[in-house]
């Protein structure tokens, strides 16, 4: 079996971090993948009825906007950052814009710091438009690796 | 009769149990993601909830550790404020969260279930304030901690772009 430090570094090695997604249980649940657009790494969270958290409107759940953006900032430093080390996340702040419709929605991620031990990460969820993201998180991570 | 005598306790348990079924087919069965994930309200009422996220290989974000992944411990936290802000409000109307800042404090454990405790310690005339607590069996050995803000009384227009 391939560990998950193998994965990163043959992601990183072939800046492809597919495989690497797809072995992650909880991404393939969340129907999330990568891809590289414009020299930038975008993560999409392929649509499901079963991200739906308001069946009335209906607009998909928090959590899973929550669990793109929180992904997509992990992807985002292990696909640029120097180090190969699987980030820890410290604090995760979410900020819900408006309602996220039921189709497919992307993340796009800045590392905002890079330090010894901890990286900051600010990201942006959107549907159709990136000028108008549906939700927007700051994440700190820890980056040291374990001694 | 005056009916001044207080209901025995079994009413009580009763009532308890009602409200507990009636909240798991409105929070758990008519909400998509909350039954993807098998969230099942435990308890609920006076403006605070208990959640339990039942382990599952399928959230597992590490697949060397089996330790779950982060985003349905988002999701729990998500899900369980929202509760809360429902069971602090004297009618229903529809609420939408306006931002959630969680703290992972330490790792879940592999093959465990996670409960969380919310409370809508606030409701203003537009807004509900929550706190919670994600833990295995002891919540002063919480896995994450997290706040919230919940608008009240929305509706589908969901605001414009500046």
């Amino acid at each position: 079996m391939t560990t998950v430090f193998e994965h990163i570094a043959a992601a990183r090695a072939q800046g492809d971090l597919s495989p690497l997604v797809a072995a992650i249980p909880y991404a393939a649940f969340l129907g999330l993948s990568c891809a590289v657009v414009d020299d930038d790494l975008i993560t999409t969270m392929r649509y499901d009825p079963r991200l739906v958290g308001n069946p009335a409107l209906p607009a998909l759940h928090g959590g899973t906007l929550g669990a793109l953006l929180e992904s997509a900032a992990a992807f985002k430093l292990l696909w640029a950052a120097e180090s190969a080390v699987l980030p820890k996340t410290i604090t995760l702040t979410i900020e819900y814009l408006r309602p996220a419709r039921p189709v497919d929605t992307r993340a796009r991620a800045t590392i905002t710091r890079h330090g010894r031990r901890v990286a900051t990460v600010r990201v942006e969820a959107y549907q159709d438009d990136p000028g108008n993201p549906v939700a927007t998180a700051n994440v700190h991570f820890l980056v040291k690796r374990e001694a | 009769m005056t009916g001044s005598a207080p209901p025995p306790p079994d009413d009580e348990a009763e009532r308890k149990r009602a409200r507990r079924r009636a909240w798991n087919v409105g929070f758990s069965e008519n909400v998509p993601h909350n039954r993807a994930l098998g969230l099942v309200v435990v308890d609920i009422g006076d403006g605070a909830a208990l959640i339990r996220l039942p382990y599952d290989p399928r959230l597992v974000g590490n697949p060397e550790t089996g330790v779950l992944h982060g985003g349905p411990i988002t999701a729990l936290l998500d899900a369980c404020s929202g509760a809360a802000v429902f069971a602090a409000l004297e009618r229903m109307q529809p609420i939408a969260p306006l931002d959630l800042r969680i703290d992972y404090l330490r790792p879940a454990e592999p093959g465990r279930d996670v409960t969380a405790r919310a409370t809508c310690y606030h409701t203003s005339k537009n807004v509900g304030f929550t706190r919670a607590v994600a833990f295995h069996d002891r919540e002063d050995e919480p896995i994450a901690t997290s706040t919230g803000t919940f608008m009240l009384g929305t509706t589908a227009g969901g605001g414009k772009r500046p």
